[in-house]
This record gives structure tokens, C-alpha cells and sequence, in this order.
């Protein structure tokens, strides 16, 4: 079975800044891969460069088969792969379902029927029943579900998550994680960029590791996160353990 | 047309460019402080105008001895515009950018109503002064006085205000202001006393600039209007965010004004500089040292 | 949840209706000519405004440069009719697509800009047509162009004797405006443009173009203004470049919507309604000589509602927000 998603020796360099090096990553099909690594790894770079914010310096980008390298934002939405944001972007002036009807529309031109996917979704989410609240009177934990439920109205094959689950309480970071364990089961395939170990590492199938741009080891959570080499980029040599 | 009318109308177009530069640098350095324009900008400059008309009116003043007595009120104005208008202006929660836009459109509106009314309609102009229509010769080039100390004055007022911004304390508690709003307040800069003190000093060297061209333009309600727009050109040619860009940019259109009265009707004066920003823009779409 | 909006809907369409009615009625009972004038100018702004406010008030950009399009619908209109003897319903259409397309051509450069710089280029855009019409010879440059009044006809859409003609048509463009207006919201095209309005960036990963959007904005705005300039053009007979092409125009198209509430459905109505019979009783009865008494009073209009209702009029008749206890609950129970 062929990978949904693969970036190939993707590289980007901001005026003078090496942000991603020879970055080559695949993500299967009904995967939930988690995309971590200390600060300054490279992994918004990445992530963003998967979303379509921008073109890569270097590499290419396919998707479901298909170089996408070039495409835009917006037709890669339209081609299956849907994006949240870090800071959240709701449409502030907009009520909740219609954020979700805006997401909608890639998929089901005739109103009527966005609308009734915008509802599927906003059940699926847990916000029905804040539907036509408006989207600046949300608490914040409401409007990460919110990037979560739009992302979803696209009807993504690729949902890419930016971290979603952090700066969460705990009671609502469980709700997260089953939310997100319920999108891999409806058959989506999830890329999550996350810094929360203990939440990410029980909920991914897989997890990628990025140090200063480039992939450090990738693998099952339970090898990735004894391994030397990433406890060393996360906490520095001094706790190194047995390299 | 000769070489010497080209030269002549080129070193006249600088030295107006360098007075549209001091007329944009007021609206440029309000907008790299808080992200606002003032569309009364053109109102500004007309009320210093009259400001300096009427003291020579009535006290037989100079303008260039008004001039400061004129900026120190514009500087007064312009912080009492802030701290009754658009201090609440930019607090809006909905439709931000427009309620900004328009609140100092509506004052704009305003004092044009005023001028009317308290003035009327009537052009005036000041009859005699130091440099009122007298023109110097240098190196074979005629140059109109006014202008010249305009400019000279405009030169003076941007090195000050480099000097200024770059240099003393309060200039870097602007430059705070600027980049981070909220955290200055964490360092104990009143953020409220920055942008009044802000809108002040822009205020005020537009006022500088009314003072001089009151000695050489018509001074009637509507007269900020055509100088509204050039200044507003003139920073988003430069940048919005740059001083520089805005004394760049008042060159530019200055040159470009006088270059286009070279070659075209003069009724298609404003069809250059016009274009030109749009060329500019379309290219450069933050103008060209435009950091926002 | 649906039922409710769904019947928001249509009372909207029924309030609508009923006030077209209620309006038709009005010319009958009120003969005055000098009020009549108003309520045609009232009309036609409304008309303009609602327009005006697809593109700057749904899409969220800005435009001062709207005269441009009333101008050449007015100029269109003028110029196929005094060379061409082509009837103005047609000239009407004719400059409607004719600033559909230049809107089209100028956003293309145009969307590019951000804020601030978009608005001032659709001003400068606006101030160099002028400048070209008042030096366009085959135009009538300066001078305008004088449209011959023969004698009363639908045909020529041309009336002496009475003002109800001019009445019912402005009447019937305003309520077309608020009509693609009210069907707009409800659509794809509605519902893009209001998220590139709040977030061009999200509305890009949620599959919405946004050039496009902003293109499709911009051809509906100016292709309805032009239409409001082609009928000014025949309620005055005659036309010049400031006077059709003005920057006062470009105001005025904006003032009522923000007034009334920029980006709603009623906004811009509301607005001009009150706006407009203002402006003209201020000027008569106060303003007589041009002594800026209008200009203090919309200059203090709009600055108070900038500041206190930036949302506009509208959201005075919007529904209470549920008290605070109902919305924490919902928000513990979810």
C-alpha cells in the first residue's frame, strides 16, 4: 500500500536560516503520525509546507499519489488535505456553524446540504449545541475544537493537527485525544505536530523526530522515546543516557 | 524645452518633494506607531495653515516666526485627537480596520465643515512676508525661496526626528511602543502618553510644513484636501511603517510631479505621481521600504 | 436550529416586501417635489450603498474608488445615447458590464495590496479617471455631456412633468440590491467572502480561493453602482466628470453603510435613509451657501457611531444576547 502522504529530500531555507535540511517523511494511509522535536526543529516549517503556505526551496511534496509541490493552499484542501492552525483563526464575526459551513462548501456546493454537514461535524465535535454562538464569545478550548471541526467539514483524507492538544487541561486534553482517535477510526489520516509527550505519545501510531531541520530517528513511541539520541536534542548531553 | 528648464524644474520639484516629505513623515511615523491612518491628515495641514494666515492676520506674524508657535498648537491638537478620538477608535472589537478608517475620516469631514463655517469659503492668502515671492539664484538655477527654507526646514526636521527616534529615551520608548504595545506597559511606558506624545509630534511637523506653504498657497478650507491624498501616496509609496520611506517617497513625488508638468497638460499632474504609486505598489506591493 | 434560520429568512423577505409596498405607496400621498427629489436621491444612494457594501462590507475590502464605477455607468450610459442613439436600458447594461470587467481588470493588480494600501489605490484609481474624462475631448471633457430631453417616455427613460418615474425605478434598484444581497448571503459566494473578510489566510486552507472571491465581489459592486450612475445620468440630464466621477460619491456610497452596519443585510439601508433626507434638509435649511453646516453634521454622525456603535445602527434591532448564567452552563454541559 502506497503512502498518502511523502515529502522527499524537502529543504527550506529562509533568508539565511536553514529551517528544514533533506526532510523526507512518508505517512500511511489510516496512520496517526506525530511530528515532534524540541523547539526550533523545523516542525511548523514542515507542517506548513505540507498545508501549501509556501513553496519548498527544495523537494517535493506528494499527496495521494500526486506532486502537489506546487499547488496552493486552497487546492489542496480541495484534493484532501485540511489544516487547524496554532493560533487558532476562527471567523470571529461568524457563528459556529457557519465557520463549519465555510469548510463545507469544498465538498457540497448546494447550501442546504453544507449546512447538514456542518451540523454531522459540529455533533461529531461535540459543539452542536453551540451552533449559533458566535465565534469570538467561544472559550478558547471551544475554538481549537472549532479549527478541528472545519478542518473536518473539507472532508480531508489528511488532517494535519497544530497543536491541538497543548496548553490544555487535563480533562480536556482526554477529550481531545479520544477526538482524535475517533477521526482516525471514521478512516482520515491524521499528521499531528505536538509537544505534550505524555498525551501524543499513547495516541500515535508512529512518531517522526526533527532536530535542527533534519529527521532524527522515526519510529514506534515507546523506541523513540528511550532513544539517546532524542533525549539528548530535547534535554542536552548532561542527560544523555548510555550513548 | 532646454536643459536648463529641465534642471530648473527638477531642483523645484526636490525641493517641494522634500516639503511633501515633511507633510507624509507626520502621517508616517502615526502609522508605524499604532497602525492607524489619519485621514485627517490634509485637515492638519490646513488648520495650520490658517493658524499661521491668522497670526500674521492679526499679530502681523511671520510665518517662519509662526512656524513654531504653530507647531508647538498642532503638537497639542494632534494629542488631543488621539486622546479624544481614536484612543477609542482602536479599542472597536468589531470591524476594526473600517472603524479606525472612518472615525478619522468623520473628523476630517468635520473640521472641513468648521473650516467653512468659521471661515468661509473665501481663499486667502498672506500678502507680504520675508520670503514671500522672492526667488534666489544658485549656481544659474532660480529657486523660489520659500520653497528653499522649506525644504532646508524639512531636512532640519528630519534629521531631528532620526536623531530623535534613534537617540534619546523617548524615542526608543516609541520604537517599544511600536513593536510590542502591550508589553511596554509591562517596563512602566504608558502606552496611552506614547501614542498621544506620537500623534503630537506628527502633528506637529505638519504643522511645520502648513507654516511654510501658507507663505506660498492659498490658504481655504478644502486646501488640505489635494495635499491629503500626495501625503498619503507619498507614505504608501515609501512604506508604510518607514519614516524614511516617507521622506523617499515625498522626493519621488515631487520629482515625479515636476517631470509630468514637463510633458503633460498640467491638468495631468496628479495622472503621474498617481501612477507612479501604483506602478510602485504593484510591484513592491508594501511600497518600497515598507515594513508592514 | 435550521427551522429557525430558515424562517429568519423568510421574514426577512416578507419585512422587505412589505416596506417595498408601504414605499410604492408613499408618492401618492406625499406631492411635494422638493421631498419627492429626496426620496429619489434616498432610493438611489440606499441602492448604491447596499451595493457598495458586497464588496467592502461582506469581502471586507475597502473601497473609496467606487465613484469610478457610478461614473462610467453614467458615462456609458450618456455617451451611447447622445452619439449612438442607443436607448438607455440598453446603455445601462452595457455600462454595467463595462465596470464588471474594469473592477475585474483592477482587482487583478489590486487584491495584491493589503489594507491600507488597497483603499488608497482604489481612491488614486478613481481621481485619475476623472482627470482623464475632464481631458477626454470626445467626451465632453470638463464641459459633461448634456443629455437632449425630448419628451416624456419609458422608452428614453426620460420624464419632465413628474419625478414618480424616476421614483419607482430607484425603487426597484434598491430593492434588486437588497435582493442579490439577501440571496448572496446565503450562498457559496456569501459565505467565502465573509471568511476572507475575517481570515484570508484560514479561508485559504478551507478550500476558498481568494482572489477569486474577491474578484467575483468586485464585479457584482461595480456592475449594480454602475447601474445607480446610468439612472442618475437620466434623472439629471446631464453629467461631468466631478460631478459623476467625484470623490463626494465614493463617500456617500460608504456613509450609510457604516452608518447602518457595514457587512449587513439592512445596514446600508437603514443608513441611507437617514443619512441622505439629512444631508438635504441640513443643506437648505442650514447650509445654504455651502457653510459646511452638512459637513459638521456628517463629520459628528460619523465619527459618534465609529466610535459608540461601530457595528452600526442594525444592532440596535438585533436579538438580546442570552444572559451570562445560560452561556456558562452550555458551555460546562458540552
Amino acid at each position: 500500500m502506497t503512502s498518502l502522504l511523502e515529502t522527499r529530500n524537502i529543504t527550506q531555507r529562509f533568508s539565511g536560516l536553514t529551517a528544514n535540511s533533506n526532510v523526507s517523511i512518508s505517512v500511511g494511509r489510516g496512520e496517526i503520525v506525530g511530528l515532534i522535536g524540541p523547539n526550533g526543529a523545523g516542525k511548523s516549517t514542515l507542517f506548513n509546507l505540507i498545508a501549501g503556505a509556501f513553496r519548498p526551496t527544495e523537494g517535493t511534496i506528494i499527496f495521494d499519489g500526486e506532486d502537489v509541490t506546487d499547488l496552493p493552499a486552497a487546492e489542496r484542501c480541495q484534493r484532501g488535505i485540511g489544516r487547524t492552525f496554532q493560533v487558532v483563526k476562527s471567523f470571529e464575526s461568524m457563528t459556529v456553524i457557519e465557520n463549519v459551513i465555510v469548510g463545507a462548501l469544498v465538498r457540497n456546493t448546494v447550501m442546504r446540504e453544507a449546512r447538514r454537514k456542518a451540523h454531522e461535524v459540529l455533533q461529531f465535535c461535540g459543539l452542536d449545541a453551540r451552533a449559533d454562538v458566535r465565534a469570538s464569545d467561544l472559550v478558547p478550548s471551544e475554538k481549537r475544537r472549532l479549527e478541528v471541526a472545519r478542518a473536518l467539514a473539507t472532508e480531508p483524507k489528511l488532517l494535519l493537527l497544530d497543536e491541538v492538544l497543548t496548553g490544555l487541561t487535563p480533562v480536556e486534553s482526554q477529550k481531545g485525544v479520544e477526538l482524535v482517535r475517533r477521526v482516525r477510526d471514521t478512516g482520515i489520516t491524521v499528521l499531528m505536530v505536538e509537544h505534550v509527550m505524555e498525551i501524543v505519545m499513547p495516541l500515535v501510531d508512529r512518531a517522526v523526530v526533527l532536530d535542527l531541520g533534519k529527521v532524527l530517528l522515526e519510529g514506534k513511541p515507546t523506541e523513540v522515546v528511550r532513544d539517546p539520541k532524542v533525549i539528548t536534542a530535547y534535554l542536552g548531553d548532561r542527560h544523555a543516557v548510555g550513548a | 524645452m532646454t536643459a536648463e528648464t529641465i534642471i530648473q524644474s527638477l531642483a523645484s520639484g526636490l525641493l517641494m518633494g522634500l516639503l511633501y516629505g515633511l507633510i507624509a513623515v507626520g502621517l508616517a511615523l502615526i502609522f508605524g506607531l499604532m497602525d492607524v491612518v489619519n485621514f485627517a491628515h490634509g485637515e492638519f495641514l490646513m488648520i495650520a495653515m490658517y493658524a499661521t494666515f491668522f497670526l500674521f492676520a492679526y499679530f502681523a506674524l511671520d510665518p517662519l516666526l509662526a512656524a513654531p508657535i504653530v507647531a508647538a498648537a498642532l503638537f497639542i491638537f494632534g494629542a488631543v485627537v488621539y486622546l479624544f478620538i481614536v484612543r477609542f477608535a482602536v479599542r472597536a472589537k468589531a470591524n476594526t480596520g473600517m472603524v479606525q478608517i472612518f472615525s478619522t475620516f468623520g473628523l476630517a469631514v468635520l473640521m472641513r465643515g468648521l473650516a467653512q463655517y468659521f471661515f468661509t469659503p473665501d481663499y486667502r492668502s498672506i500678502t507680504t512676508s520675508w520670503l514671500g515671492g522672492k526667488t534666489i539664484s544658485i549656481g544659474g538655477i532660480y529657486l523660489p525661496e520659500p520653497q528653499l527654507v522649506g525644504a532646508l526646514i524639512a531636512i532640519a526636521a528630519f534629521a531631528g526626528l532620526y536623531f530623535f527616534i534613534n537617540r534619546t529615551d523617548f524615542g526608543r520608548a516609541l520604537e517599544a511602543t511600536r513593536e510590542d504595545a502591550g508589553a511596554v506597559a509591562l517596563v512602566g511606558i504608558d502606552k496611552n502618553r506614547v501614542f498621544a506624545l506620537g500623534w503630537g509630534l506628527g502633528a506637529a511637523l505638519v504643522g511645520l510644513a502648513g507654516a511654510v506653504m501658507a507663505i506660498f498657497f492659498y490658504v481655504f478650507p478644502d486646501v488640505g484636501a489635494s495635499f491629503a491624498t500626495i501625503a498619503y501616496v507619498t507614505v504608501a509609496l515609501g512604506g508604510f511603517g518607514s519614516v524614511f520611506g516617507a521622506f523617499a517617497g515625498g522626493i519621488i513625488v515631487g520629482l515625479v510631479e515636476a517631470v509630468t508638468t514637463l510633458v503633460l497638460p498640467a491638468s495631468l499632474k496628479t495622472v503621474g505621481i498617481y501612477g507612479v504609486y501604483l506602478l510602485i505598489v504593484f510591484i513592491r506591493p508594501r511600497g518600497l521600504f515598507g515594513s508592514i | 436550529m435550521d427551522k429557525a434560520f430558515a424562517s429568519r429568512r423568510r421574514r426577512d423577505l416578507i419585512v422587505a416586501a412589505c416596506i417595498t409596498a408601504v414605499a410604492a405607496l408613499v408618492p401618492l400621498f406625499v406631492k411635494d417635489v422638493y421631498v419627492q427629489n429626496i426620496m429619489v436621491l434616498t432610493l438611489m444612494y440606499a441602492a448604491l450603498s447596499q451595493s457598495w457594501n458586497i464588496l467592502s462590507g461582506y469581502c471586507g475590502q475597502i473601497s473609496l474608488g467606487h465613484a469610478l464605477y457610478f461614473g462610467l455607468g453614467a458615462y456609458t450610459t450618456a455617451l451611447l445615447y447622445t452619439k449612438f442613439g442607443v436607448l438607455p436600458w440598453f446603455g445601462m447594461l452595457a455600462g454595467g458590464l463595462v465596470s464588471a470587467v474594469i473592477a475585474m481588470a483592477l482587482g487583478y493588480p489590486c487584491f495584491r495590496l493589503g489594507g491600507h494600501y488597497f483603499v488608497i489605490a482604489t481612491i488614486v484609481i478613481a481621481e485619475i479617471a476623472l482627470v482623464l474624462f475632464q481631458n477626454w475631448d470626445w467626451a465632453g471633457a470638463a464641459l459633461g455631456i448634456d443629455i437632449p430631453v425630448r419628451h416624456d417616455s419609458w422608452l428614453t427613460f426620460q420624464f419632465t412633468r413628474s419625478k414618480l418615474p424616476y421614483f419607482y425605478f430607484a425603487l426597484v434598484l434598491a430593492g434588486i440590491a437588497w435582493f442579490v444581497t439577501w440571496w448572496l448571503e446565503d450562498s457559496k459566494w456569501g459565505y467565502w467572502w465573509r471568511a476572507v473578510k475575517d481570515n484570508p489566510v484560514a479561508a485559504e486552507s478551507l478550500g476558498v480561493v481568494v482572489f477569486n472571491s474577491k474578484m467575483g465581489a468586485a464585479a457584482v459592486s461595480a456592475f449594480l453602482v454602475a447601474i445607480g450612475g446610468a439612472f442618475y445620468a437620466q434623472f439629471v440630464s446631464y453629467i461631468d466628470p466631478e460631478s459623476v466621477m467625484g470623490f463626494q460619491f465614493s463617500l456617500l456610497m460608504a456613509l450609510p453603510a457604516v452608518l447602518g452596519g457595514i457587512g449587513t443585510l439592512w445596514g446600508p439601508m437603514l443608513g441611507a435613509v437617514i443619512l441622505i433626507p439629512l444631508t438635504e434638509l441640513t443643506r437648505s435649511y442650514i447650509g445654504g451657501s455651502g457653510r459646511g453646516v452638512d459637513l459638521i453634521v456628517y463629520g459628528g454622525l460619523i465619527i459618534a457611531i465609529s466610535l459608540a456603535r461601530p457595528q452600526g445602527l442594525v444592532s440596535l434591532f438585533a436579538r438580546k444576547p442570552k444572559p451570562v448564567a445560560a452561556v456558562v452552563k452550555e458551555a460546562v454541559a458540552s
